[in-house]
């Protein structure tokens, strides 16, 4: 009985360590997002919004917000319909390459972040596209389609095999029971998608940092200003953007439970 | 003459080289009720999602009102289909359900509530009609993919195995539902299963089917009592299955003589034994009497009583041969109490000559 207590202890213990490994340098961030002093050292200055402020008249900042945000929600809608289409002809066909076919597609997260960068800017240099927001987009869909496809193959296979043709047995077309029964069935799956593969897109560095050119995204500008000096306008930034992808990640997570518990 | 309402020409389903449905032919006229039965993987479903445009044959013509089906995909037949997993879509309400036929045939919003809300109305399930389909009990869910596909009023319903996953209370309950239903609409229906007592409580004809052919096709009464081939007299069961060699032939009957004796037993209209053939005949255990005197008339087979098995007030007695070979008999309780097997040492099957039926061997 006690031996059981002390190992729920110290498991609980261990547990709670994890956690503030991972959280404790983003909590400190937060922190000292609101702290007057330049440096951060503890005890602490007094609590400020002036790093908020700097931020928000920077008109950089805003512009590479802008630039993050049209990225990252371009790079959803695009992921999510190529995860989709992916997800779907898996589904739906069975032909002698699958494998192949499946191995292609999951293939982008294994590659090394550097070189699937560098590969990008040379490729795009040779197409004479490099630079541009679009070569952002492009890259960041190819990053993170996989993500989607994986997400919408897991719903797929829990629908019942004789869904889809129940729905041309009663009168629809291909296009129709897609529409009215495919869809709405992995809706929950291509909403968490889109939030999860806006939220990659929105933190990715490396990728973003080769290809953007004079369209910095967040992450890149949080960089500059890093290598710049010592500033908490980072912590301001940083408490911001951590704030939008765990919003984008809460909604995924809730979307996909929800569902679940529902159909149970 | 008018054409029946469904026609299987030689039809033959391969996936790869795997034989699914061989050559099979039959027809149904309009407002039958048919049963297609057979063990697991013989091809019953197969044949139904034929009929449905899921499956396109591979060989021979699938005809309704006498026109070729074959190009005709799923979506412009009639032939709507209650599946075994019921395949409701989970994202509908039990209307949303049961509107999407009618949706998808261009019916419109008002038309297609008031027809819906009048199918689950009729199906007693109308205080349902905007739950979730994950809320509905099983035999809710049931009678919503009937009113599903019977809104659409089609002229054939084919269901696969619709009762499989509802307990045996429930399942007497909806086998009166569809008669019923079959009845009143005077649609034809097409049903697959497995089970005995639901094809033989509701169809009017039964269609066996054995590793991808038609093994038998008849009335339950005909297949209960006169099975065409051995495959047929063992899957309904209760049957003994007596081997031998025809040794005198008549229009009606044929003489077979076998290890255990001499016996009279009938033939089929197309039944055509020469002497000298190899042939079996069953006797169904519940037409067989045992005595234990020597009985003066009909075939008699002395035995020995192995045991006996209680199933309400029916007994089946399980009796062995001088060759060894298992016989059965089912009598009711209160026609053995009047013996007394226990002490007999030889106990004798009797069985009057016409209910003895010639099967040959195949
Ligand atoms: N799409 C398919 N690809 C390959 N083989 C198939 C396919 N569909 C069915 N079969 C095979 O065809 C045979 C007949 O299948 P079918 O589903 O018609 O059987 P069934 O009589 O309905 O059996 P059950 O009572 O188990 O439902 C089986 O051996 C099955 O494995
Ligand atoms: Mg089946």
């Amino acid at each position: 009985m006690t031996d059981n207590r002390t190992l729920r202890w110290l498991l609980f213990g261990y547990l709670a360590l994890v956690f503030v490994f991972i959280f404790a340098p983003i909590l400190f961030s937060v922190i000292f997002s609101f702290n007057s002093d330049r440096f951060p050292t503890i005890p602490l200055g007094n609590f400020t919004l002036k790093w908020y402020q700097t931020v928000w008249n920077d008109p950089d900042v805003w512009e590479a917000a802008r630039t993050s945000l049209t990225v990252s929600l371009s790079t959803a809608t695009i992921a999510t319909a190529l995860g989709f289409a992916t997800a779907y002809t898996d589904y739906r066909y069975s032909f002698r390459l699958k494998p192949i076919y499946l191995g292609l597609i999951l293939l982008p997260p294994t590659i090394p972040l550097i070189i699937m960068a560098l590969a990008m800017l040379a490729w795009f240099a040779k197409l004479g596209i490099s630079g541009q927001v679009m070569s952002i987009i492009i890259a960041h869909s190819v990053l993170t389609a996989p993500f989607a496809m994986a997400i919408i193959r897991l719903r797929l296979s829990q629908m019942d095999p004789s869904l889809e043709a129940a729905a041309w047995n009663l009168g629809a077309n291909e296009w129709s029971a897609m529409r009215r029964v495919i869809v709405p069935f992995c809706k929950p799956a291509i909403i968490s998608s889109f939030c999860l593969t806006a939220a990659v897109s929105f933190d990715e560095f490396a990728i973003s940092w080769f290809v953007s050119g004079l369209n910095k995204t967040i992450p890149v500008i949080i960089l500059e200003i890093v290598t710049g000096n010592i500033d908490p306008q980072v912590n301001a930034i940083g408490s911001f953007v951590f704030l939008v992808s765990m919003t984008l990640v809460i909604i995924a997570q809730v979307v996909l439970m929800t569902r679940r518990k529902k159909e149970n | 003459m008018v054409a029946p309402l469904v026609e299987f020409r030689s039809v033959v389903k391969r996936f790869d080289d795997f034989v699914a449905v061989e050559d099979v032919n039959f027809t149904i006229d309009a407002g039958e009720f048919v049963a297609i039965m057979g063990p697991s993987g013989c091809g019953k479903t197969t044949t139904l999602r034929m009929l449905a445009g899921l499956e396109a044959p591979s060989e021979g013509e699938i005809l309704m009102d006498g026109r070729v089906m074959n190009d005709v995909p799923a979506h412009e037949r009639d032939t709507p289909l209650v599946w075994q997993s019921l395949a409701l879509f989970p994202f509908l309400t039990a209307r949303e359900n049961v509107e999407f036929g009618l949706q998808m045939r261009g019916v419109g919003a008002a038309e297609c509530r008031r027809r819906a809300l009048e199918w689950l109305d009729r199906m007693e399930i109308l205080e349902f009609a905007d739950r979730d389909i994950s809320s509905l009990s099983g035999g809710q869910k049931q009678r919503v993919a009937l009113a599903r596909s019977l809104v659409i009023e089609p002229r054939i319903l084919l269901l696969d195995e619709p009762l499989s996953a509802l307990d045996a209370n429930l399942v007497i309950r909806m086998q009166s539902v569809l008669t019923r239903l079959q009845r009143e609409l005077g649609i034809t229906f097409v049903y697959v299963t497995h089970s005995q007592s639901e094809a033989f409580a509701m169809a009017d004809r039964v269609v066996i089917m054995s590793r991808g052919h038609i093994s038998q096709i008849g009335s339950p009464k005909d297949i209960y009592r006169a099975p065409a081939n051995r495959f047929v007299a063992e899957f309904v069961g209760r049957n003994n299955i007596i081997s031998g060699t025809v040794t005198k032939t008549t229009a009606k009957t044929v003489t077979i003589e076998g290890s255990l004796g001499s016996f009279t037993v009938q033939t089929g209209r197309h039944d055509a034994p020469r002497k000298g053939d190899l042939a079996r005949f069953v006797v169904a255990a519940d037409l067989a009497q045992v005595a234990v005197k020597q009985p003066k008339s009909g075939s008699v087979i002395p035995c020995t009583l192995i045991s006996e098995e209680f199933i309400g007030s029916v007994v089946t007695l399980f009796l062995e041969a001088a060759d060894g070979s298992e016989l059965k008999v089912q009598l009711q309780e209160r026609e053995l109490s009047k013996m007394d097997l226990k002490s007999a040492t030889t106990i004798y099957l009797n069985w009057a000559d016409e209910h003895g039926h010639y099967i040959g061997v195949d």
